[in-house]
């Protein structure tokens, strides 16, 4: 190819250009957070993150988690196998109405939970009458988690089901191999990485979420909060150094999220 | 065998078990989770009058964060748009040191929570902050300004609009660029007059998607928006204002018209994908 001396000084503008942009806009913010976690020292971190409300508020975001994504694989596994093995009317429909959450800002996903659980809403007789409780508590939080990730598993195992067809799985149905054994032992070596890969973008944006939980959870602290609910009630009482303190274990977790993404992305290629 | 095969198709459509409980458990869920709630807007909805919503949705205070959205998520957008570009050619086309760790810094703003972006961000900004002191001595305010707010949603849409070119990018023929280039044609022309063609429905795509989800995002604008009135309110922010004075039916009003409004441009993006894949197989 013709190289001249314009096409590398191009090069190197563009590089520039785009570096520069990343680090403004992405690299410093992260930076912000780790600097100003430590400004006041180790022990002022430290308190920050001992803090009964702060461990309170880890226990009820990893809670979350992990049930959003028990959830959320249970149903990414068995939508993928229904929207892929098969074929039917509507299928295009069902994939569209999925992928609903992804369209819908925050601040609605937990909105739609007061109006069906709320003081208002349509199921709110029945709960009183049980003495159940879910918005302006712990189920509407794992609830607006669950919704505001819903897609992500089935969203990525479809593309990938359907890209490497049905061959195997229709000669062992064949063989008289029953659901459970095609799915061990054919779909899912096949499907684990980008298995995997979905469960860690539902992981981050589970451990994360912020307007919808804010929306259903009443900012109880000790009971209704969740990390990020209590970065902002640390941040809006002009207690920075230790919102940002709080703020910094998130950080890790997100770093660490990235890492293994990038690390499993290469095989999710590879499974394609 | 293969004979055998396709009877049993034709009679049961398909020879592989699981269709029932699959889809059962799939339709279940979807509806539980996301179609019932959803259809709470609706059923909101039908005890107000039309002319009740109209009310809610032309408010005043309404009105004016409709543009401060609009205009911010726009400008955002268009900011992403060019850096979009910039960035994807710069990863797909140049081998350069570092190349993998920017690649991974994209994706920060999918794992970084919300509101730790926006508490950062919102810091960073204002006028004691690293950054935001730099424009003060100009007298340039960022944080608690409509600034700020584009500032943030241009930290959301980044990465929609970077992977939604990279792909094409890739998968790009570089014989015309050669051909071009054999041709005598310089590469600014090429740029402009072969590639910026194809990957142009990426790029409307990404800018599409950045766009919408800016309007929606709350987590990490809230903090740096300020909540001024007629000023640097969002339109997210007011259904939560709504909800915390317990206006209900004011705060679903807002909602339908943003889900309508999200719905649209969505379906605006698939269209220009559809024909993003029309090309690709043509």
């Amino acid at each position: 190819m013709v190289q001249d001396k314009g096409n590398k000084i191009a090069k190197y503008i563009l590089i520039g250009l785009g570096a520069l942009f990343i680090i403004v806009m992405l690299v410093i913010p992260l930076v912000t957070v780790l600097s100003y976690s430590l400004r006041e020292g180790w022990k002022v971190f430290y308190d920050a993150i001992s803090d009964p409300y702060a461990i309170d508020a880890l226990k009820l975001t990893l809670l979350a988690t992990v049930v959003t994504l028990i959830v959320n694989t249970f149903f990414g596994i068995f939508a993928s196998w229904g929207l892929t093995k098969f074929k039917f009317k509507g299928k295009q429909i069902i994939t569209t109405l999925i992928d609903i959450p992804f369209s819908i800002s925050p601040v609605i996903a937990g909105l739609v939970f007061i109006l069906v659980f709320g003081r208002i809403g349509w199921a709110s007789p029945f709960l009183s009458a049980h003495h159940l409780k879910i918005v302006f508590a712990v189920p509407g939080i794992i609830l607006a988690t669950i919704f505001v990730t819903f897609p992500f598993v089935s969203r990525e195992l479809i593309p990938l089901m359907q890209s490497q067809g049905n061959e195997e799985e229709e000669a062992a149905a064949l063989m008289g191999a029953s659901w459970l054994r095609i799915y061990r032992k054919i779909t899912l070596p096949h499907i684990k990485w980008g298995l995997l890969y979905g469960v860690i973008l539902c992981t981050a944006r589970a451990m994360g979420e912020f307007g919808a939980v804010s929306v259903v959870s009443g900012h109880l602290r000790g009971k209704t909060n969740t990390l990020p609910l209590h970065v902002e009630i640390l941040f809006n009482e002009f207690h920075l150094t230790a919102a940002f303190a709080v703020s910094s274990i998130l950080v890790v977790m997100a770093i660490i999220i990235l890492v293994l993404r990038n690390i499993v992305e290469v095989r999710v290629k590879k499974e394609e | 065998m293969a004979s055998l095969i396709n009877r049993v198709k034709s009679k049961n459509n398909n020879i592989i078990p699981g269709f029932g409980l699959s889809m059962g458990i799939t339709i279940s869920m979807l509806s539980l989770i996301v179609l019932i709630p959803l259809a709470s807007v609706l059923i909101t909805m039908g005890g107000m009058t039309f002319h009740e919503f109209w009310a809610n949705v032309t408010d005043k205070m309404l009105v004016s964060a409709y543009k401060v959205s609009l205009t911010c998520a726009f400008t955002a957008a268009v900011i992403n748009g060019v850096f979009g570009v910039i960035l994807a050619w710069i990863l797909t086309r140049y081998d350069f040191p570092g190349r993998r760790v920017l690649d991974g810094f994209i994706e920060l703003p999918f794992a970084l929570p919300t509101a730790v972006a926006g508490i950062a961000l919102t810091t960073l900004y204002s006028d004691t902050g690293w950054i935001g002191s730099i424009f003060a001595k100009v007298g340039l305010q960022i944080s608690y300004t409509t600034i700020g707010i584009t500032i943030a949603m241009v930290f959301i849409g980044i990465p929609f609009v970077v992977r939604s070119i990279q792909p094409v990018l890739e998968k790009l023929d570089r014989q015309c660029e050669d051909a071009a280039m054999i041709l005598g044609a310089s590469r600014t022309r090429i740029f402009f007059k072969v590639i910026f063609p194809e990957i142009f429905p990426a790029a409307l795509s990404g800018f599409g998607l950045a766009f919408a989800r800016s309007i929606g995002e709350y987590g990490s604008v809230v903090f740096i928006a300020g909540n001024i009135p007629y000023k640097t309110q969002i339109v997210p922010l007011l259904i939560m204002g709504k909800l915390e004075q317990f206006n209900y039916a004011a705060a679903t009003s807002i909602a339908l018209v943003m889900i309508v409004f999200a719905f649209v441009v969505l379906f605006a993006i698939n269209i220009i994908q559809s024909q993003i894949s029309k090309r690709a197989q043509g």
